[in-house]
């Protein structure tokens, strides 16, 4: 069985919890660096990135540095919206503090305001035919991403979901609404991860892994 | 829900799903009253996750009197400038002109609220005509479930503004969410006249029997002042907090700000709350809620 974690400093992380829920899943809510021992995945979710970055102390924290050792070594991270921005390398117009674990650059509130803020179909042919209902809340776009980023799914105003290896990150929100494609897709990756750890170590390699 | 919703493609503005959502992005955060773009700054700087712009702290108008009205524009504009974390404004219960006024500025989120002087004592804005998602008081379920069914998006506890006691912001959470766990033990024959009895709609009321929490985010407002009033509040189990005048009444507002916003994120962790809360200088100068005469009592504003 897997246990994904949860980001649970600030913003909907209860949300995620109840979608990964319904995949069947094992949750943890994760607010300590001890915790990111416990678990086989996290997701970053959606909130404010400006508190989460004070919260993680400006890139100085045991929690973040723990974050990016389990990234870094290959365990499957996934941001929403505000967990998009903490991954990113570049954020336009702010040295706010971030993970800068993924090769993107990103625009803050790049829909505008509140009254701009919406829901719409988009074709995601990486989750399938049927298009994905996507919940934009004052959402970011991916300006420019890197050669190693997948890009899975786009809109009028720029790139809104990404891959990058073990990283995944959406501007829009899949626990708001009731398809579970993109949490079901995210499992797939953390199922893969923990296989792929349980073989190592079969081998005999986990010194080589960290 | 949205699945179904969704079937065309069209792109949609202002849905029930997107105006929850904004307060679902700001749970476990802080919501500061802040007066001016410095005021705004600081309180972004210190993890606010929005603020409350205005032109006078709940304090001052009470000790100020007389009438009090949505802010200049020109103030929520300048503070909208300053920050990049959502703006929210407040309007007169009621006045749904004000309302239109600010949604056309882009604010955020509106608080159509007591601390202002009423402009209709008989009827609040309805509130599912806006794209943007408003924000309402309540003391108890039923007042809370009134304004959901108004189109109110998110919920706060009204407690006693600009006083920093506690005591109401305590007694309006413990009584919505004693109701509403309640409401989860009730025989369904029994909601209809429970309902009636505490003036809610009745699809409103049966949904929190078979959920067992409100449809919208739930904050706690009213007299918080400290890390351990912030932390009190969410431990009762509230969604997060609005500080109002207790951080820039305060001796050190930065410190102080940063203080709660830790406090609202390790609520269970007395280790932490002591640690915050260490020399926080002094804290705004409080006035007992039961020390308030009949007029001055901001909380039965709204009905």
């Amino acid at each position: 069985m897997i246990t994904v974690g949860i980001l649970a400093l600030q913003g909907a992380f209860a949300e995620h919890a109840e979608s990964l829920r319904r995949c069947g899943v094992k949750t943890k809510l994760v607010k300590h660096a001890s915790e990111i021992e416990e678990i086989d995945g996290l997701v970053i979710p959606g909130g404010e990135s400006t508190t989460i970055a004070k919260l993680t102390g400006n890139n100085s924290d045991p929690l973040f540095d723990a974050i990016i050792a389990r990234a870094k070594a290959g365990m499957p991270v996934y941001g929403t919206c505000m967990g998009l921005i903490f991954l990113a390398r570049e954020i336009e117009g702010s040295t706010q503090g971030r993970l800068n674990l993924m090769d993107i650059s990103v625009r803050r509130n790049a829909f505008g305001p509140q009254k701009f803020s919406r829901e719409e179909q988009v074709s995601i042919p990486e989750l399938g035919e049927e298009p994905y209902p996507v919940v934009f809340i004052r959402g970011p776009i991916i300006l420019t991403a890197g050669s190693k980023v997948q890009v899975l799914a786009q809109v009028e105003e720029g790139l809104v979901m990404c891959r990058q290896d073990n990283l995944l990150v959406t501007a829009f929100h899949p626990e708001l609404t009731d398809d579970l494609r993109v949490h079901k897709y995210f499992m797939e990756m953390v199922s893969q991860y923990k296989e792929r750890v349980a073989q190592t170590v079969a081998v005999g390699q986990l010194a080589k892994l960290r | 829900m949205a699945t179904t919703e969704l079937k065309e493609k069209n792109a949609k503005t202002g849905t029930m799903l997107v105006k929850k959502a904004l307060p679902q992005m700001l749970k476990s955060g802080v919501i500061m009253d802040v007066v001016n773009a410095e005021q705004a700054k600081i309180a972004e700087a210190a993890g606010a996750v929005a603020v409350m712009a205005l032109e006078r702290v709940p304090a001052d108008i009470r000790a100020d009197g007389g009438v009090a009205r949505m802010s200049d524009p020109e103030l929520i504009i300048q503070i909208k400038n300053a920050v990049s974390i959502p703006v929210m404004a407040k309007v007169r219960i009621g006045h749904f002109v004000e309302a239109q006024i600010l949604e056309s500025l882009g604010v955020d989120c509106i608080d159509e609220s007591e601390v202002l002087t009423p402009a209709d004592e008989e009827f609040h804005i309805d509130k599912s005509k806006f794209t943007i998602p408003f924000v309402c008081g309540a003391r108890n379920l039923g007042e809370a479930l009134r304004r959901i069914g108004e189109g109110a998006a998110f919920i706060r506890t009204k407690g006693e503004a600009g006083t920093g006691d506690v005591v109401e912001a305590v007694r309006h959470a413990r009584t919505i969410l004693g109701e509403i766990k309640r409401l989860t033990v009730m025989p369904r024959e029994e909601l209809m006249t429970y309902a009636k009895s505490i003036g809610a709609p009745f699809d409103l009321v049966a949904s929190v029997a078979e959920s067992g929490k409100l449809p919208v985010v739930n904050f706690a407002a009213g007299g918080i002042a400290t890390p351990a009033d912030a932390a009190l509040l969410m431990q009762l189990g509230v969604d997060g907090v609005f500080v109002g005048s207790g951080i820039f009444k305060s001796g050190d507002p930065s410190k102080r700000a940063e203080a709660i916003v830790k406090a609202t994120t390790f609520y269970n962790d007395p280790k932490v709350l002591a640690e915050v809360s260490r020399k926080l200088g002094e804290p705004m100068v409080g006035r007992t809620a039961r020390s308030l005469s009949e007029g001055e009592e901001l909380a039965k504003r709204g009905w």
